[in-house]
C-alpha cells in the first residue's frame, strides 16, 4: 500500500508546484533589477536583484495605505452586516412552524435562478440610489446577501438546532429575538464563521464593483489600484494622491513595481491562509453537500 | 360555551401573530436587500424594449419593441459571444471534471492525513486569490519579456524572437482553458475528495479479495460510487452554461482588443457595451438574451438533476 503511494505523491507534488510557482515568479520578479527584467526578461533565477521597486512603493505609500484602508473598511463592514442579514434571514426560514415559510424561502431561492443582469442593476444603483463614486458602491451591489449562503445556513439550522430547545426556551418566556441571539447563534458558530470567511474573502478580492461604480481614484480599493496599474503603471505617480516626490526625475521601475504591488496585495491573505485553510476546505465541502 | 371557545381561539391567534411577528421582522433587512438588488433589476429587463433617452427618463423613453434585438442579432458579435460562451463552458466542464476527479483519486491514495491537508491547501491557493492577481501572474509568464518568451522560447528553443501573446488571438482559447483549470481544479477536487472518502472501506476490501488491481478498484468501485456527485456537479455547471467568469475573460487577457474574437463572451460584451460605449440598447438586449436563455437552461438542468438525485437538486 505504502509503496504504491509513491506515484501519487510525485504527481501531486508536481501539481502543487504548478499551483505555487507563479506566485514565486511574481515575488522574484518584484525583486529583480529593472534593467535585468528589460534585457533578459523574467526569471526564477535573476542575475541581479534589487529592492528599488519596494523603495519606490514606500515613497508612494499614501496611495497604497489609503486603498488598503478602504479594502479593510469595506471588508469588515460587508462581512459583519452580510453575515447578520444572512443569518437573520436563514433562521426564520429554518422554522418549520413559520406561516408562509415556503413562499418566503422561494422568494430568496428564486434569485439564484433568474436575474436582471448588469444593465438594469447598474442603472438602478447609479440613477436612483446614486451609488456611483461612493463607498456604498463597493459595499452594497451584489455582495451583501448571497442567497446561496442563506440556503446553506438554513439547512444547518434545520439539521443541528433541535426544535425542542427552541420550544422550551419559548415556554420559559424568551422572546423569538432573544432565542435567536442567546440560543441559536451560539449553536451556529461554526457555520457563521465559515460563511463569514467566504463573504470576507469575496469582499477582499472584489474588484468588480470598483470597476463599475468607482471612477474616482480616491475611493479605489487595493484590488482596483492593482487593476488600474496593470494597464497604467504610471498611475501611482500620476494620480494626485501620491506623495510629492518628483517622479519625473526618478526613472520609474515600471515592471518591477507592478509585480511588487501585486505582491503587497496578496501578502496579507497568503500570511493568513495557514490559519484559516481548515475552515476554507470545510466550507467548500459544505457547499458541495448542499450545492 | 361556544363563545368561550371562540375567544380562546382568537387569543391563540393573537399570541401566534405576536410570536411570529418578530421572526418576520428579522427577515425584513435581508428581504429588502434582495428586492432591491435582485427583484427590481428583473423588472428593469423591459428597458431592452425601449429606446433609452435620459432626457425622457427610463420609464418615459419610447417603446421600440424588438429593434434592439434585431440590431444585436444582425451583428456578428451575437454569434461570436454565444459561440465563445458555450464552447468555453463545455471545455471547462469536460477538462476540469476529468482532472479534478483524477486528482481527488490520487489524494485518496495518500495515507498520511497531514500530507493530504498540505496538498489540498496548495491546490486551493489559486482559488483563493482574485482574478486581478491572476492577471498579474499570467503577465509574468506571457509579457514580451515574460518567463515563457525569455526562458522557454528564446532561451530553451533558441528561437530568434518571442511571441507577442497579448496580440495573437490564436493561442488564447488554450490559455483561457489552462488558467481556468489552474484556478478551479483545487475547488472541484476538494468536493470530489469529500465524496470519495465517504465510500466505505468494505467495498475496497471486497474488491481486493476478488483480486482487483488498483486501476480496477478505481474503475469499478470509486468512479461508480462518486458518479452521483460528478453528475450533479456537471449538471450544475451546465445550468451556468450561458454565464461566464467575467474576470477570466476581461482581466486575464488584459482587455486586449486584438484578442476579442477569442475572449469576448456575453458577460464581457454586456459590460463593454454599457460602460465603455454607453450603448444601453445593445447591452440590455444582450443582457435579456442571457437572462432568459440562462433561466431556461438552469430549469432544464435542474430537472435532469432531480431525475438522478433528488437530494442534490436545487428545487
Amino acid at each position: 500500500m505504502k509503496k504504491r503511494a509513491v506515484v501519487p505523491n510525485i504527481i501531486l507534488s508536481l501539481l502543487c508546484i504548478l499551483c505555487v510557482a507563479p506566485f514565486i515568479l511574481l515575488v522574484i520578479a518584484s525583486l529583480t533589477d529593472e534593467n535585468e527584467l528589460i534585457v533578459h526578461g523574467y526569471s526564477f533565477l535573476p542575475k541581479k536583484w534589487s529592492i528599488t521597486a519596494y523603495v519606490y512603493l514606500i515613497q508612494q505609500a499614501a496611495v497604497i495605505v489609503r486603498a488598503y484602508g478602504i479594502t479593510i473598511l469595506v471588508t469588515i463592514a460587508g462581512t459583519c452586516v452580510g453575515v447578520m442579514l444572512v443569518s437573520m434571514l436563514a433562521y426564520p426560514l429554518s422554522r418549520k412552524d413559520l406561516p408562509y415559510g415556503k413562499v418566503l424561502a422561494f422568494i430568496v431561492f428564486f434569485t439564484m435562478l433568474f436575474n436582471g443582469g448588469l444593465v438594469p442593476t447598474y442603472l438602478m444603483y447609479v440613477r436612483y440610489f446614486e451609488l456611483k463614486n461612493t463607498l456604498w458602491g463597493l459595499l452594497i451591489p451584489g455582495l451583501l446577501v448571497n442567497s446561496f449562503y442563506v440556503m446553506i445556513m438554513r439547512a444547518y439550522f434545520v439539521s443541528s438546532i433541535p426544535e425542542a430547545v427552541i420550544e422550551s426556551a419559548y415556554m420559559d418566556g424568551a422572546g423569538e429575538f432573544m432565542i435567536y441571539i442567546k440560543i441559536v447563534m451560539p449553536l451556529a458558530v461554526p457555520i457563521v464563521a465559515t460563511i463569514g470567511l467566504f463573504v470576507g474573502i469575496a469582499y477582499w478580492n472584489d474588484w468588480y464593483n470598483g470597476l463599475i461604480y468607482i471612477t474616482d481614484p480616491k475611493l479605489f480599493s487595493i484590488q482596483n489600484v492593482l487593476n488600474r496599474i496593470i494597464s497604467d503603471a504610471q498611475f501611482l505617480s500620476s494620480s494626485n494622491l501620491g506623495s510629492t516626490v518628483n517622479s519625473a526625475a526618478v526613472s520609474l521601475p515600471t515592471t518591477a513595481v507592478r509585480m511588487a504591488i501585486a505582491v503587497i496585495t496578496i501578502m496579507p491573505i497568503l500570511i493568513a491562509y495557514p490559519f484559516f485553510q481548515k475552515y476554507f476546505v470545510r466550507g467548500i465541502s459544505i457547499g458541495a453537500v448542499k450545492g | 360555551m361556544a363563545d368561550g371557545k371562540a375567544v380562546a381561539l382568537k387569543r391563540k391567534k393573537r399570541v401566534k401573530l405576536k410570536r411570529y411577528f418578530m421572526l418576520y421582522l428579522m427577515m425584513v433587512p435581508g428581504m429588502v436587500y434582495l428586492i432591491i438588488n435582485n427583484y427590481i433589476p428583473m423588472f428593469g429587463l423591459y428597458l431592452a424594449f425601449k429606446n433609452i433617452d435620459f432626457r425622457k427618463g427610463l420609464w418615459g423613453s419610447d417603446w421600440i419593441g424588438l429593434k434592439n434585438f434585431e440590431f444585436l442579432f444582425k451583428s456578428t458579435d451575437a454569434f461570436i459571444i454565444t459561440r465563445n460562451t458555450i464552447l468555453y463552458n463545455l471545455a471547462f466542464i469536460v477538462i476540469n471534471t476529468f482532472l479534478a476527479v483524477m486528482v481527488a483519486i490520487l489524494l485518496n491514495e495518500i495515507v498520511k492525513v497531514r500530507r493530504v491537508k498540505i496538498y489540498q491547501s496548495l491546490l486551493l491557493l489559486p482559488y483563493l486569490i482574485s482574478m486581478v492577481v491572476v492577471a498579474y501572474l499570467v503577465l509574468a509568464f506571457l509579457d514580451n519579456k515574460g518567463f515563457i518568451n525569455s526562458a522557454v522560447i528564446t532561451g530553451l528553443l533558441k528561437r530568434k524572437s518571442g511571441i507577442s501573446w497579448y496580440s495573437e488571438a490564436g493561442y488564447w482559447s488554450l490559455i483561457i482553458i489552462f488558467v481556468n483549470a489552474w484556478k478551479n481544479i483545487g475547488y472541484l477536487c476538494v468536493i470530489y475528495y469529500a465524496s470519495i472518502i465517504g465510500i466505505s472501506v468494505e467495498y475496497y476490501e471486497a474488491a481486493k479479495l476478488d483480486g482487483a488491481s488498483m486501476i480496477q478498484q478505481i474503475r469499478f468501485v470509486t468512479i461508480p460510487l462518486i458518479r452521483p456527485t460528478i453528475i450533479t456537479m456537471v449538471l450544475l455547471s451546465i445550468g451556468r452554461m450561458f454565464y461566464s467568469d467575467f474576470g477570466l475573460f476581461y482581466q486575464v487577457p488584459m482587455d486586449s482588443g486584438a484578442l476579442y474574437t477569442a475572449t469576448n463572451v456575453i458577460d464581457t460584451y454586456v459590460y463593454r457595451a454599457l460602460i465603455k460605449l454607453s450603448d444601453i440598447g445593445m447591452s440590455s438586449a444582450a443582457g435579456v438574451y442571457q437572462s432568459v436563455v440562462g433561466f431556461v437552461v438552469v430549469l432544464c438542468s435542474n430537472l435532469a438533476v432531480r431525475r438522478i438525485d433528488k437530494e442534490s437538486a436545487l428545487f
